[in-house]
Parts: C-alpha cells; structure tokens; sequence
C-alpha cells in the first residue's frame, strides 16, 4: 500500500501502525506516504481510525507498533514546532482573550507571546474579527472560537498543518473560506492533512487520499486513480423501445426513468456508439459519466460505510 | 532541554495569570484569617471549658488554725506549680454531729465540693468521689506534711541570677522553634499542595490538553503547572509572612528579634524554610498532581482530597517525630523519606547547626521531585492519553 511519492520529498510517511485500546484495535496497520506541499485527506466514517491515525502522527500517543516519520522525525514532538494541529474536539481556554488564545498556542509551539499578539492581531483583522481580539473567548460564537483556534493553528507558519474534521460545525460560508485557506497554504509550499467524513470536502481539496474503514486502509493514492477503478457511467435514452441495439446494452443494466444505465463495456464508446446507431436506437440523449469520489468510496469501503459517512452533507 | 524548559514556562505562565490575575486570588490571600478566626473562637471555648474543669474544691473540717497551716502549705505549693494545678481548700469548723456535717458538705453545690478532709492535722481522714483521682489524694498528702513540718514559713533563700541563655532553655527553644516551623509548612502545603489536584481539570474538561499534549512534552506540562502553582503560592507566602511579621512586632513586646533563635540562626533558618517549603509543595504537588490527572471530573477530585489530606496529616506525624531528637532513628528516617523529607529536615534547621545535611536533603528531594514528575508524565500518557504499547507492571514507566 505504502509507496513513494514520485517527485520531491515526504512530510510524513508511516508504516504500519498499530493501535490497541485495550482488547479493542482502534487503528490496524496503516501506511502512509504524504508528499510535502500537498493536500491529503483521510477520509473514513466516524470510529473508523482517523483520529486515531492523527494522533499517532503527532506523537500524542504512541502506537502500539509500527513507525512513523514526520518533518524526518521518529519523534514527531520533535518537529512540534514546525506543526500545526486542530483537534477534532476544539479546546480553548474560555476566559482568554482571542488575540492571547492565538498568542499562547503560537508559544506552545516556538513562537515568542510578543511576536504571536503582533500577528494574531493581523489575523484577527484579515478574517474580520479585529474588534474581537480583546474579547473573551466565551464570548465569542461557536464558529468564532473555531476561527480563532484555526488560526492559532498557523499562527506559527508551520511546514505541516493537520486538521482533524476541520469542516464540522462550519456553515457554507465558513466551509468555503477554510477551503480556501487550506489552498493557499497548500500552494505556500505547506503540507496539509485534513481528515473528513464528508467526501465532497476532499474530492475538490486533495490531491491524495486515504480510505479508511474499520482501522485499515482500504484505498491509498490519488483521487483520479479512485475513481478509475470504476468504469465510466453511460446514460442513454432512446426513441426505440426495441431493436437489435439491445444486443449493445449490457444485461445488468438498469433503467432510471426512461434511461438506461450501465457501465461503459470493456470496448470503449465506439462499438456502442456504432451498434446503437447501426440498430436504429434513435439515440435521444447520451451521456459518458466520470464516477465521483463518493461513488468510487462506495465501490472500495462498502455501501454501509458510505452510507454512515453520508449522514452529513456537505454545504 | 531548552526547548522542554521553555514549553514549562509557556504552560508556567499561562497559569499563573491565570491564577493571580483572577478575583478568587483575593479570596486565596485572605485564606489564613480562617485559620486565625477558628483559633480566636476555639480557644474562647477551650478557656470556658477550663474555668468549668478547675482543680476540684475539697472541703476541710478543722479548727482555725490548722486550716490555715493547710492554706499556707497549699499557697507555698501554688508558687512552685501554678495556683490552677493545686486543689482548692474551704475551712468549716468541727460540728457537733460529723457525719451529718460531711454528709451536707458532699451534697452541696455552692461550692461544689469533692471531698472532705476531717480528723485535723493529726488523724486526717477523706471522704469523697475519689476513685479516679489519685492526684488530689497525692497532692493532700503533701499539704499536710508540709503543714505538719511547720516549714511552709521557713522557705530557704535561693538568690537568682539571670543570664540571656542557658544549654537547656536553648534547646527547649529550639524544640519550640521546629515545632512551629514544622507545623506552619505543614499547614501551609496542605493548603496549598491539595489545589494541584484539580490542575488538570481545566484542560481536560475544555479539551486544551489535546492542543498542549501535541505541541509539547508530558512532562513539561506537569513541571509548568506544578512550578505555576508553586510562583502563586510563593506570591501568597510573602504577602502572610509581611503580614504575620508585622503582626507579631505590633503584638509581641519587643517584636520578633524575641523569638528563639534556631540552631542554624534565623537568615539561613528562613532561607531554608524557603528552600523546604519549595521542595515540600514541589513534592506533594507533584504527587497530587499525579493523582489528580488521573480524574476527569471535578467530583472525582473531591473524593481524591480527603485521603490525599489524611496521607499528609499522617506523614506530618512521622516528621513530627524527629522534633526534640532529630538523630534518633525515628528522625533519620523521616528525614530520608521524601514526603516527610522537608519538614524533617526544616525542624533539625532548627535543633542541629550544621549545614551539609541540608544541602544532601535538597538534593535528595529534588531527585524525587524529578521522579514523581516523570512517573506521573508517563502515567498520563498510558492512562488518560492511552498512549503506548501494552506493557507489564515491571517495565511500566521506562517507555
């Protein structure tokens, strides 16, 4: 599963971890190879390991076997510095200030406090919540506060930023945004791992992905070569109920409305083409569909794990 | 190490802001007038229970002037022991029928008598509820020796001269001195220590502790909050000594230049009380702190307090026995444990000049300090943080 990323280095690279809570194996030997600037997902229904696999990455807890390798560090609390994290469950101290929450998480990772209120301050500002610097973070929304340990999250510029469901709890707007943000520091040279139920998020953000269901990995590479291992959907309609253009339609196909719906054959486009045409089909409507990232998930995890990831939608 | 001293300081001062920044730190420094006005009400109580617990009265049937040979002996006595220690003596003069003048006697309230002493200086005789006081027995018995002998008007000429110290005087002081020493830094840690166990708390419930648990070491979390709380404490120390002092010059004639001087003398006795109240907070609070990581609710801590609170009372008792023979067995070996270390160590600053025990005891309790704080770390990376692979008890602790 685990290979090597074609050009440049690796942010982090793990082998076979292993992860026991008590007689329960939380995470069963997942590799990874995460290329440095790119955006990676994790992307797994709820209990299936994510979390779990972020935490051994950082070094907050070891594994129960296997290695890993961050920044080119056994140790990742050696790169700490070099790393930005958000938590799946965000954790702010309520009674600080925003500007002072942001500073404190810079200096928990290297930054000097001066240095983090001097840029916590022009965060706050760029992301329109200049007057709140000063406030409490009790007193701030719900999403404010995720804005605010979001950006104490970079506050530091880290080489790597790992985002445990960054999108959860976020409306469209705020999605958009963190979107956003992670494209531009993706595009600063700044690695990114993000973890998601949610596939749309990864199927417009990464450019690799993992699978996880049940602790393992059951897909690891690039979204395209996810899809690829489904065959293109054709939708057809036609003005013939019947003909000797059947013959050209596969036999499990099946038929939405007036459509039918099948994979591409094996021949490609053409043969279908010509023998819908040659047996006077009257192609009304045809379609050759890319299957989507959720479709190609179904295929590699299951109908139930797609089904359990898709109880929230993406906005 | 830099790095793991400046992710301490990080943690260090974010608590400490927090701490004394805060409107409940007012309420922390007033703490001790707590203490002071318990001891203000218990002690109007206990001197109200002593008025009703004085030596018992006995009456004395006899004539005039025996009586008075009795008085003069029991005031001789007085001097020596103090007039509350001596039985209270009331004359009645013989009556016709003794036995109804006893009988009367022991059943009067005004005063409440506890027995009678009759048959005169020759045949004394007592009768009374004195089963189970052998004292007041012993003590009538040398009254009336005395007043036999005639000798309570021939008391020897003892000239006195005083002089500002003696062997003796010094080391009832010096015992004095350790004991308050002792008992105030115990007092004050167990104030102070039991707070640590909550410490962690506050990050587990609003889930910062992820957040700190990725960017930073275990252990260095522990050293900041424990050296947070320890500054606080500190802080508040100063302002109770400040004010204590200044209390004592205004209420004790000639101000604190009159207290006992410890053996070691007062500038390093006070720099070590310092140094052991570090070590003797550092200690317990990284044992609490230990305990206290291990609760993920603020009731779980309750529950932790009291044994925690009664372990410390315990091992101020084993201190405690180091005072008045600090080479004893018993005070080498509170000495040589860690918890009770300190204030072993603080009460010999008081008794034994010399100065080396001191800096081997630092040194001794800092290496524990380091131990405790490292196995309380891994603790909460293999309990709480779930961290690690599985390992048997005997290698627990080495990952």
């Amino acid at each position: 599963m685990l290979r090597q990323a074609s050009s440049g280095t690796l942010a982090v690279e793990a082998v076979d971890l292993v992860k026991d809570f008590g007689e329960t194996r939380a995470v069963d030997g997942v590799s990874l190879a995460v290329p440095t600037g790119s955006i990676f997902g994790l992307l797994g229904p709820n209990g299936a390991g994510k979390t779990t696999t972020l935490r051994m990455l950082l070094g907050i807890i070891d594994p129960s076997s296997g290695t890993r390798l961050v920044l080119g560090r056994a140790r990742p609390l050696e790169a700490a510095q070099e790393i930005g994290y958000l938590p799946e469950e965000r954790g702010l101290y309520p009674a600080m200030h925003a500007r002072d929450a942001i500073a404190f998480m810079g200096a928990l990772r290297g930054l000097p406090l001066a240095e983090g209120r001097r840029r916590a301050d022009l965060l706050l500002a760029e992301h329109g919540l200049g007057d709140w610097g000063r406030k409490s973070i009790r007193s701030l929304s719900k999403g404010m506060a995720q804005l605010v340990q979001l950006l104490g999250t970079i506050i530091h510029k880290p080489r790597l930023i790992v985002l445990d469901e960054p999108f959860a709890g976020l409306d469209a707007i705020n999605q958009g945004r963190l979107e956003e943000l992670i494209r531009r520091e993706a595009s600063a040279g700044v690695t990114v791992i993000f973890s998601t139920h949610v596939i749309a998020h990864a199927e417009r953000l990464c450019e690799e992905i993992a699978i996880i269901a049940k602790g393992k990995v059951a897909f690891y590479g690039r979204v395209d070569e996810a899809r690829s291992r489904l065959r293109p959907i054709v939708r057809l309609r036609t003005r013939a109920s019947d003909g000797p253009w059947r013959a050209a339609i596969p036999a499990n196909a099946r038929r939405e409305g007036g459509d039918y719906v099948f994979e591409l054959p094996e021949g490609g486009p053409e043969p279908l083409l010509k023998a819908l045409i040659d047996g006077g089909a009257g192609i009304e409507t045809l379609a050759i569909e890319r299957p989507g990232l959720h479709d190609a998930f179904v295929a590699i995890a299951g109908a139930r794990t797609a089904e359990a990831m898709g109880q929230e939608k993406p906005q | 190490m830099m790095r793991f001293f400046r992710s301490a300081f990080v943690i260090a001062r974010r608590d400490f802001s927090a701490t004394v920044l805060s409107k409940t730190f007012i309420f922390f420094l007033l703490a001790p007038l707590f203490p002071l006005l318990f001891g203000g009400v218990f002690s109007s109580i206990s001197a109200r229970v002593a008025a009703q617990n004085q030596r018992p009265v006995i009456a004395v049937i006899a004539p005039k002037s025996e009586f008075e040979d009795l008085v003069g002996a029991r005031d001789q006595m007085a001097r020596a022991l103090g007039d509350d220690r001596i039985v209270k003596l009331v004359g009645y003069s013989p009556e016709r029928n003794l036995a109804a003048q006893q009988k009367h006697l022991l059943a009067s309230r005004a005063p409440p008598v506890r027995a009678v002493l009759s048959g005169g200086l020759d045949h004394p005789k007592l009768a009374g509820a004195l089963a189970n006081d052998p004292g007041t027995v012993g003590q009538l018995q040398l009254l009336i020796a005395n007043a036999r002998s005639g000798s309570v008007d021939k008391e020897p000429d003892l000239p006195v001269s005083n002089v500002a110290a003696s062997s003796g005087a010094e080391a009832a002081d010096r015992t004095d001195t350790a004991q308050i020493a002792q008992t105030i830094l115990f007092i004050l840690t167990l104030m102070l220590s039991t707070m640590v166990l909550s410490q962690l708390i506050e990050e587990k419930s609003n889930k910062v502790i992820e957040v700190i648990a990725a960017a930073i070491p275990i252990d260095a979390m522990f050293v900041g909050k424990l050296f947070a709380m320890l500054s606080a404490s500190v802080l508040a120390l100063l302002v109770w000594m400040g004010a204590g002092a200044l209390l004592i010059q205004l209420v004790k004639h000639g101000g604190v230049q009159t207290l006992p001087v410890p053996a070691v003398g007062w500038p390093v006795f006070l720099a070590l009380a310092v140094v052991y109240f570090g070590m003797n907070y550092l200690l317990f609070g990284a044992a609490f702190l230990m305990i206290g990581a291990q609760a993920s609710t603020a009731r779980e801590v309750q529950t932790m307090s009291l044994p925690a609170t009664f372990a410390q009372v315990l091992l101020f008792g084993f201190a405690a026995k180091s005072i008045g023979n600090p080479n004893s067995l018993w005070g080498i070996a509170a000495a040589v444990f860690p918890l009770s270390s300190p204030m072993a160590m603080l009460a010999r600053a008081a008794q034994e000049p010399d100065l080396w025990p001191h800096v081997a005891g630092a040194i001794w309790q800092a290496i524990w300090i380091a131990i405790i704080l490292r196995f309380g770390a891994q603790l909460f990376r293999r309990t709480v943080l779930k961290s690690g692979p599985r390992l048997p008890w005997w290698k627990f602790g080495r990952a």
